[in-house]
């Protein structure tokens, strides 16, 4: 009980530093594509402004740590701006929107296993917060959750760039989920195990599943993207067309909730397809690794997903909604469904 | 509720979703003026069924500046600063386009060698122009890599310019019977090495884009209108090129030096947003290549810099500073002006986004007596409606986008 705890908060505490950082990266990372420089100049200089304790850390003024600071500085900023409520809205669907969209993401990483079992003070540790054992539909679940705080935040707005973005949003979860959820029932199918942790140790026995299940990958891989509603499917909030989509009211910290929430859910998407695919804490070319090279490799990965995240982001345009629905119900949803029943008759007749 | 209150909630009532009309499916969105992707200020009225375009008004005015009357009010050099402000990403042709037209009044000769390089200032400005077209239409696709790529050749554009004018967007460069002052020697050496470099940027791009599939679904299809229909509403430039018209200012109406410097046309058939997108491109290859031609004109090209009308044209300002004569008549020319003959004459120049014209009235004192620009997008900008109708609402971005639109042009 007492380690569960501890183990959830240390998961929040970490995943919200890392969303942080990944924004910091993602600025850099696409500034140096667009041959600018992206965020450099926040240092921790902050920190000498401190009452007496500040001294200390008065050389801080003078590094500029090549914008690490800037999380904090942007974090500051949101909490202290003004939380405007259109005066139309209402109210507490308004209010309550950007919690329900993060919090299935949050809890969906309970089921997320970042490592192998491990010994500490002579007790087994598991790296996963939750032993649920039905990882995948719990995952599922989670993700049809999350298109409430979408339908809420544009319908309580009362505005018409919300409304539109917000229907843009749930049509498009709606249609990725079923390619998503099919893609993942084939390599349920092929690892015969609905569970993350055992998807892995069947990984460590028989190679990665993107070897074996390559279209299934690629299907999940798209798909989460579109459900994280990243680019080139960013409809819902493509800001060229519906200034900023669903959360075009908010402000402040509720904003920063949308964008956080979406952020994680990128990194949500990256972790279960390091897990079922890309063969989670397995360390390539290293048999029996030892645990924490096992975690760096999970990570590592993940932010290889995420570095394809942002190279896409600046690469391409976005798609139109039509040809979404297209790509969705013409393209993914019947390539998965092939995979699908392919796979059950290999499954079947072995 | 106050009567202040009530004012303020009938003011928002078109903004918010309790305006749409229970009976009909329709919901009116006001899109713009602080749209991110409207270019600039304009503000369209979209009447929309779900996401189809069911009807829409442009509203402009908001960037209305009197360019007109301010010119009218001053003498007829004093016209010229405020057509760098009409089409801000092409101030180049704008001035060349007044010139143009005073000088046809004053009946003025223009010597060969200011013919040429106004030609190679305005090839280079349709690429700058062009640039900044291809960076805000992707930006409006959802792109947003090309733009700073296309910012960083526009640079290059604009460093040339600001070596020959001293202005890096406004340059006024081009004035009656001839420059504000001729280039400066490394202009041509800056001029021959953006020729080198810019082919390969413009391959660049279109490796990147042309053949996009995201790219071509979004803009093949899009935003059609046939070549009659263009010539009905009036559209010029790419737009009409596009539709297959073969319409060009430079060809069949020749001014400067295009009648030695022969552009080919772009066209294609189409008539859609790709169309357009291609155009452009080609229209972009075309004018390096006059460009070229222009340079290599220009090294051979010797004589004056200014026409021969000591009443018109200042002095140089070495002149002006060493000689009272040439200081007097700089001063006059400055303060009083010159007198223009009675009568009204119209010139067009082809802008990268169509036929500025420029008509002008004069009755024979130093002040024009009016000044009326023909502005290309105001025009194209009335068949957005056409183009736009039934189409979907981020099709509506993207014609906007492959109009190119210039606010300041529209509203003048």
């Amino acid at each position: 009980m007492v380690l569960t705890l501890l183990k959830s908060l240390m998961l929040v505490g970490v995943l919200l530093g890392c969303v942080a950082y990944a924004v910091l990266v993602e600025r850099r990372v696409v500034a140096r594509i667009q041959t600018r420089m992206g965020p450099n100049r926040v240092g921790f200089g902050i920190l000498s402004t401190l009452p007496i304790i500040g001294r200390l850390f008065g050389f801080l003024r003078y590094w500029k740590f090549s914008g690490l600071g800037q999380p904090i500085a942007d974090g500051i900023k949101l909490f202290l701006k003004e939380d405007i409520e259109p005066a139309n809205a209402y109210r507490w669907p308004y209010r309550l929107a950007p919690i329900i969209s993060i919090l299935p993401v949050v809890m969906g990483f309970a089921v997320i296993p970042f490592g192998p079992d491990i010994e500490l003070l002579g007790r087994n540790v598991k790296l996963h917060v939750a032993s649920l054992r039905l990882d995948i539909l719990y995952l599922l679940a989670l993700g049809s959750l999350g298109t409430y705080g979408v339908i809420l935040a544009g319908w309580s707005s009362n505005s018409k760039y919300s409304l539109l973005g917000s229907l843009r949003a749930t049509a498009q979860l709606i249609s990725y989920e079923l390619p998503l959820g099919l893609a993942l029932l084939s390599a349920v199918i092929y690892t015969k195990t609905i569970s993350l942790g055992e998807a892995v140790e069947f990984q460590l026995a028989n190679g990665w599943l993107i070897f074996s299940q390559p279209l299934a990958f690629l299907i999940v891989a798209v798909a989460a993207l579109a459900e994280a509603n990243r680019s080139p499917f960013d409809l819902p909030e493509a800001e060229s067309e519906l200034v900023a989509g669903y959360f075009t009211e908010y402000s402040g910290m509720r904003m920063a909730l949308f964008f956080l929430g979406e952020y994680m859910h990128l990194f949500l998407a990256g972790s279960l397809i390091t897990a079922l695919f890309l063969g989670g804490w397995s360390v390539p070319f290293f048999g029996a690794a030892p645990w924490w090279l096992g975690v760096i490799s999970f990570c590592v990965k993940v932010g290889a997903f995420l570095f394809i995240c942002m190279w896409t982001r600046s690469t391409l345009p976005r798609l139109r909604y039509d040809h979404l629905m297209h790509f969705s119900w013409k393209g993914l949803i019947p390539l998965a469904a092939i995979n699908l029943v392919a796979t059950a008759v290999w499954a079947a007749l072995l | 509720m106050t009567r202040f209150a009530e004012g303020a909630r009938i003011a928002q009532s078109s903004y918010h979703i309790e305006s749409i009309d229970s009976d009909s499916t329709k919901m009116i969105l006001q899109m713009g003026p602080q749209h991110p992707s409207t270019h600039g200020v304009l503000r369209i009225e979209v009447e929309l069924d779900g996401e189809i375009v069911k009807g829409l008004r442009p509203h402009v005015g908001y960037l209305h500046r009197c360019a007109e009357k301010l010119g009218e009010r001053g003498r007829y050099t004093h016209a010229i600063p405020h057509t760098d402000r009409l089409d801000y990403l092409a101030a180049m042709t704008q001035n060349l386009a007044v010139c143009e037209a005073i000088e046809s009044l004053l009946k003025l000769e223009i010597p060969l060698r200011v013919k040429i390089l106004r030609v190679l200032l305005c090839e280079l400005q349709r690429i700058a122009s062009h640039q900044v077209w291809l960076g805000t239409h992707m930006l409006d696709l959802g792109a947003i890599t090309p733009f700073w790529y296309c910012f960083e050749d526009r640079d290059m554009i604009q460093d040339l310019f600001e070596e020959a004018s001293g202005a890096r967007l406004t340059y006024s460069y081009i004035r009656v019977g001839g420059f504000c002052n001729p280039p400066p020697p490394r202009f041509y050496d800056w001029v021959r090495e953006l020729l080198e470099r810019m082919p390969k940027r413009i391959d660049m791009y279109e490796a990147l884009l042309t053949k996009n599939p995201i790219l071509i679904e979004r803009l093949r299809g899009v935003g059609k209108i046939s070549g009659k229909d263009a010539i009905a509403y009036g559209l010029s430039g790419p737009v009409l090129r596009a539709s297959g018209v073969e319409w060009d200012l430079r060809v069949t109406e020749p001014y400067a030096a295009y009648d030695l410097i022969v552009p080919r046309i772009m066209t294609r058939e189409e008539g859609d947003c790709y169309a357009r997108y291609l155009v452009r491109f080609d229209e972009m290859r075309e004018s390096l290549r006059l460009c070229g031609i222009a340079l290599d004109m220009l090294r051979e090209a010797d004589g004056s810099w200014t026409a021969e009308n000591d009443l018109v044209v200042p002095p140089p300002k070495e002149d002006i500073y060493n000689d009272m004569a040439a200081m007097i008549r700089h001063w006059i020319i400055g303060i009083r002006g010159f007198k223009v003959p009675p009568g009204e004459v119209y010139r067009a120049v082809e802008t990268p986004r169509g036929e500025l014209g420029v008509f002008l009235v004069s009755d024979g004192s130093e002040n024009p007596y009016r000044i009326h620009y023909r502005s290309p997008c105001f025009v194209s900008l009335g068949a957005l409606e056409k183009m736009a109708y039934g189409g979907f609402f981020s099709d509506l971005v993207a014609i906007i986008g492959s109009l190119d639109v210039v606010l300041g042009e529209i509203d003048r």
